[in-house]
């Protein structure tokens, strides 16, 4: 068991024969991902990975082609939006937006019509997700993980790149990796994730990288103290951040003194998390 | 991305809302002319991008032209909160009798837009949120429906506002959401939203935010940008759409993804060093991109060392250190240099790098630790 995706999923990739998307579908069939086909607007009929993946151009084509479950976008951003609705509107129970600076007011927007289709969203600006010797969806290298009982949630990309890679350094593997993405309106947040590991069985720890900004760390926390019985190792990142300056992410910026890394780990040690001083430190919690 | 008074105002003009007769102007004898054409009493407003302008006495009444000449000069002199004033609105005098705020902006946790309004509005709008939250009054809109009209009705009846000017505010409520929804704004802000003693609705100042992601279909407004608070280096780094923020310390940081680059900054200050800046090279950045971030880094005399920690994911490694060896080559950086490569082509990376003379290391925490050390050498 995992959660999310495993050896089952059939996927799609939306945008598949851009320079992003070609590169990473390789790595993601490489890696034993159940990549069923591809969607590129007017390139339908073509063939990519020497003519073993088939290329739609329509995810509505794509799906009753393949019947694929889940797809992943490497759009550019002012094309995501649209790859999004064309995703929910196919009937993709699960949607993985890979793609970084989608505008607010779009995701808004996604995100209510998504939600009304009951439409499970990762991202965007997200590395996807990592069910290690099962499924790679996304830009996560598979080889800095694998497989065990950890779950591990993020909202950072190459930082959580950091945390398997010192978990695999120690012989600790992870049960399904979540990049939920920095943007501040997003698909699938801390909380969301939680739950899922809480009733995976598969699942006996899990690890929560957080950043400045928002509250959903805070959040995390309290559905931590009142609901969930397996340990949870966190780290948040930002602790040196200036005030008011937007570090990278849409979402990572400290604004009216909320949002602090300190408030975050104060709610998190309150709710028994123990919480790392650098990332390498965390898989050393348990 | 903020944009000032006389902007903001100005886009608020074009949707239908109110705004007083006046014009910026960059001198003194520029400011003294408005006056004239407006006549009577006017306002000389400071146009700086931070609050609290009025507080640090960059807003003034004058009660004629010469007057306004003389409060500009004084005005066009002073520095608030650290920035110079470059730039003065002239408006007509309002005669005030009541002061709204009203703003449209994004609510982060529920996912859509929200109204946010109050009968005490003014300087003091924190103030009264902090103390008495019960007069803010919160009406989410569905960001698929946009506004409608009854929910403009909703708030003015909130307010308390009286009948008669309920159509006058749904006008406006509805040209605040087009400025909203249409320039991509992450904030619309009218404060104060004022009705004059002759019974008129006049949005007096306004703020505006643009989503800095949006300013692809936002030609007209990325032109608006106003740089002088922004350091020259981050100026250059937007150029090449890079993440850069320049900080105090004197350990220069190259890292791909936001997370980890505020990570490194954190381990680099965790073992006894200071960071000089924050830089995310972004996902999938390629060569010529870092050659850009490494010439901006060591443009800062302070740097007496540089630490490099990049994971490949869409970042490929390879490209990584083919930007570095092509900067390295222009620049000629005389402070030592720390690099780790991980992730997808790492490998390809190492060994370009492998006769460049630079310091190497396998953990961030290894990495941190010897760009600390290095750095102490160089001082």
């Amino acid at each position: 068991m995992s959660i999310l995706v495993d050896k089952n999923t059939r996927l799609i990739v939306q945008g598949v024969t851009g320079n992003e998307g070609l590169f990473h579908t390789t790595q993601m069939v490489a890696y034993g991902t159940n990549v069923v086909g591809g969607v590129t607007p007017g390139k339908g009929g073509e063939w990519v990975l020497d003519g073993k993946l088939p290329v739609f151009d329509s995810v509505k084509m794509a799906k009753a082609a393949t019947d694929a479950n889940a797809t992943v976008i490497f759009v550019p951003a002012r094309f995501a939006p649209d790859a999004m609705f064309e995703a929910a509107d196919a009937g993709i129970p699960l949607v993985i937006c890979i793609t970084e600076g989608v505008p607010v007011q779009d995701m808004m927007r996604v995100r209510n019509y998504l939600d009304q289709k009951k439409i499970r969203l990762i991202g965007p600006n997200c590395p996807g997700l990592l069910t290690p010797g099962e499924a790679k969806v996304g830009i996560i290298p598979g080889d800095i993980a694998i497989s065990g009982n950890v779950g591990v949630v993020s909202r950072s990309g190459t930082l959580t790149y950091e945390v398997l890679y010192a978990m695999k350094n120690l012989g600790m593997g992870a049960s399904t990796c979540v990049g939920i993405g920095g943007d501040p309106i997003n698909g699938t947040n801390f909380l969301d994730v939680l739950e899922m590991f809480e009733h995976d069985p598969k699942t006996e720890k899990v690890i929560m990288i957080g950043e400045i900004g928002g509250s959903e760390e805070e959040k995390a926390a309290q559905y931590i103290a009142e609901k969930m019985t397996k340990p949870v190792a966190a780290f948040i990142a930002g602790q040196t951040a200036p005030a008011g300056k937007r570090m990278g992410h849409a979402g990572a910026i400290i604004e009216g003194g909320a949002g602090t890394a300190a408030d975050k780990i104060k709610a998190l040690e309150a709710a028994g998390v123990k919480v790392a001083k650098h990332p390498e430190e965390i898989p050393t919690l348990f | 991305m903020k944009l000032h008074e006389y902007q903001s105002k100005t886009i608020f003009s074009k949707y239908g809302i109110p705004i007083p007769k006046g014009r910026v102007a960059a001198t003194a004898q520029e400011a003294r002319q408005i006056a004239e054409e407006l006549g009577g009493r006017v306002v000389i407003k400071s146009q700086v991008l931070v609050g609290g302008r009025g507080k640090a006495g960059g807003v003034k009444l004058a009660k004629d032209s010469a007057e306004a000449e003389q409060l500009a000069t004084q005005i066009l002199g002073m520095e608030i909160k650290g920035l110079p004033v470059r730039k003065v609105l002239v408006d007509e005098a309002s005669a005030i009798d009541k002061e709204i705020y009203f703003a449209i902006t994004d609510d982060r946790a529920a996912k859509k837009p929200v109204m946010i309004a109050s009968a005490a509005g003014g300087v003091d709008i924190e103030e009264v949120a902090a103390t008495t939250p019960e007069k803010i009054i919160k009406i989410h809109i569905d960001p698929l429906l946009g506004l409608r009209e009854y929910q403009a009705r909703d708030v003015a009846v909130a307010m308390d506002l009286p009948r008669e000017y309920w159509k006058d505010f749904v006008k406006i409520a509805m040209g605040l959401w087009e400025v909203y929804r249409n320039t991509d704004a992450t904030l619309a802000e009218i404060n104060p939203l004022v009705i004059t003693k002759d019974k008129k609705m006049i949005a007096l100042d306004g703020k505006m935010m643009i989503d800095d992601n949006a300013l692809f279909r936002q030609p007209s407004l990325n032109e608006m940008r106003d740089t002088d608070e922004d350091a020259p280096s981050e100026i250059e780094a937007r150029k090449y759409g890079l993440s850069f923020i320049k900080l105090d310390g004197n350990i220069g940081c190259m890292v791909n993804g936001a997370g980890l680059a505020m990570t490194s900054m954190d381990v680099i200050k965790l073992f006894g060093g200071e960071p000089a800046n924050f830089l995310d090279v972004g996902g999938g950045a390629g060569s010529e991109k870092v050659a850009a971030a490494m010439r901006i880094i060591l443009s800062d005399p302070n740097v007496k060392a540089v630490l490099f920690n990049i994971f490949g994911g869409i970042t490929r490694c390879d490209e990584v250190a083919r930007g570095i060896l092509v900067a390295m080559d222009e620049v000629k950086p005389k402070v030592p240099m720390v690099v780790r490569l991980v992730g997808t082509n790492a490998e390809e990376g190492r060994k370009l790098l492998e006769n460049a003379n630079m310091i190497t290391a396998e953990t961030l925490a290894d990495a941190a630790k010897k760009a600390v050390a290095a750095a102490k050498e160089g001082k």
